[in-house]
């Protein structure tokens, strides 16, 4: 495997406070147009830099560790944080959603990334933290959009479909048979951009991680490696995290009884 | 009565809120009845006939038919044989043939014959339409167009007990007769019976062969 040297020039701190200035452009342009973006453009820029520059420090602190369950509670933290995210874009919620929202993104990061260190990287020993921590991070960060997409998705389609999900189930129609097409259709709106960026990957877009690793000066070819594993990681993840997510709404919003429950569908601040 | 009871709800109540819409509702109904509710906008009738069509959970009382639990016939059975139609009927993309055909795939109602055109076309005669409706998008029906599609969609599955909501609502007068004519043959075809709600009271008065009031 390729170390992660400390190969890539280092930018000092001058430079650093120097490419602030690039976020003027968005700034004089949001100035211009009147967009009332400057506000959330320096307030996100400041969080950005900071919680960056911490996690830095949390991240050369993590490394030094080998004490498995100190670093799988750290995986587990990341989960819990990418779980309760997701929640929070929806536009709706029922009583429950953030702990399926939880599981699903708990159960399949953990199934992908522990599959990925045991059995595709194999980094000794399986927990190291260098190779855990960021890949488990990657896989997150995709599984949070999928899961809020599919959920947002599921959701609005009950309630806009709810005449004719209603009208299936009048006839005698099981609650399933009734809903399968919103359920699938959240399914696909959420796993669209997870296909759509390994469409153009490499052609459009050089992923980050990538990046990141041929400035430490790995090998290309080392590099593009690793990111068809995570790639592949991803797919996975989201796929199982969506499909957890979406079914467990759909549970929770029909019933037993082949009903469907929009009495426990609230607006969000309700 | 001589004529088999086929419906039978006892001590019914619906709260939305803190607003109490009836409670206390018994309804018996046996076959050949055309049940009218009767009650001012907003008494909750759909309600009821949603709670009878087990749309909705019970808040309170049983309800059940021939003498079974909605539980022990399996809702889908349930609602195929106490079929609920909605003042808004909707349609999914195709032709209205598409429309009446495609509930036939239901596992619930697969087994059951299938899809008769001949039987649609006598109907469809019977309320002054030509077969060609069959062939009309459905999406693009006008809302007495769809009224009529969603009563097709639902007799050809021979329910027990029709519940109607509004049936007539966007239907000019001379169908309107035609529809009340059908039913009335329908359900004399068999053990059925319907429940039925209309803002017209000369409807009820000419259609309903009993009414039932809500209050709460």
């Amino acid at each position: 495997m390729t170390p992660l040297s400390s190969g890539a020039l280092t930018i000092s701190d001058g430079r650093l406070a120097l490419s602030a200035l690039l976020i003027l452009v968005n700034v004089e342009l949001s100035a211009a147009l009147r967009l009332g973006l400057a506000r959330s453009l320096l307030v996100a820029s400041l969080r950005m830099v900071v919680q960056l520059l911490l996690v830095g420090f949390v991240l050369e602190w993590l490394f030094r560790q080998d004490n498995a369950p100190l670093i799988v509670l750290v995986g587990a933290a990341m989960a819990m944080i990418a779980g309760v995210s997701a929640v929070q874009r929806t536009r709706r919620r029922f009583a429950g959603i953030y702990l399926n929202s939880l599981l699903s993104v708990m159960a399949s990061s953990a199934l992908v990334t522990g599959l990925a260190v045991t059995g595709l990287i194999q980094p000794q020993p399986w927990y190291d933290p260098q190779y855990l921590i960021p890949l488990l991070g990657m896989v997150l960060g995709n599984t949070l959009n999928g899961i809020s997409l599919g959920l947002d998705r599921f959701m609005e389609g009950l309630r806009n479909g709810r005449d004719r999900v209603e009208t299936a189930l009048a006839l005698g129609a099981t609650r399933w048979e009734a809903c399968q097409e919103v359920v699938r259709d959240a399914i696909r709106v959420a796993m669209i951009p997870t296909i759509n960026s390994m469409m153009v990957m490499g052609l459009v877009s050089l992923p980050g991680m990538m990046t990141g690793q041929i400035l430490q000066g790995a090998a290309p070819e080392a590099a593009v490696r690793y990111q068809i594993v995570i790639l592949f990681m991803i797919a996975s993840a989201t796929a199982l995290g969506v499909f957890g997510v979406v079914g467990l709404a759909y549970r929770r919003l029909t019933s037993a009884d082949h009903q469907l429950r929009l009495d426990r569908l609230l607006n969000v601040g309700e | 009565m001589d004529r088999p009871l086929l419906l039978c709800a006892e001590e019914l109540k619906r709260q939305l809120g803190d607003r109490l819409l009836w409670s206390q509702l018994d309804l018996e109904l046996a076959a050949g009845e055309r049940l009218g509710l009767v009650a001012p906008s907003g008494a909750g009738k759909t309600l009821l006939l949603r709670a009878l069509a087990m749309l909705d959970p019970l808040q309170d009382g049983t309800i059940s038919l021939q003498g079974r639990t909605p539980t022990s016939w399996g809702l889908p059975r349930w609602r195929s044989m106490v079929l609920y139609l909605t003042q808004r009927p909707v349609a999914h993309g195709g032709t209205v043939e598409a429309n009446l055909r495609s509930p036939w795939n239901f596992q619930e109602l697969r087994g059951r014959g299938g899809w008769r055109r001949e039987r649609i076309k006598g109907w469809l005669a019977a309320l002054g339409r030509d077969p060609s409706f069959l062939a009309y998008d459905a999406e693009r029906l006008s809302g007495g167009e769809l009224q009529l599609m969603a009563l097709l969609r639902a007799l050809q599955f021979d329910p027990t007990v029709l519940l109607l909501d509004e049936p007539t609502a966007s239907l000019d007068g001379a169908t309107t007769a035609a529809l009340e004519a059908l039913l009335i043959e329908w359900l004399a075809a068999g053990r059925r019976a319907a429940v039925f709600t209309s803002h017209d009271s000369e409807q009820i008065q000419r259609f309903a062969t009993r009414t039932l009031e809500l209050h709460p």
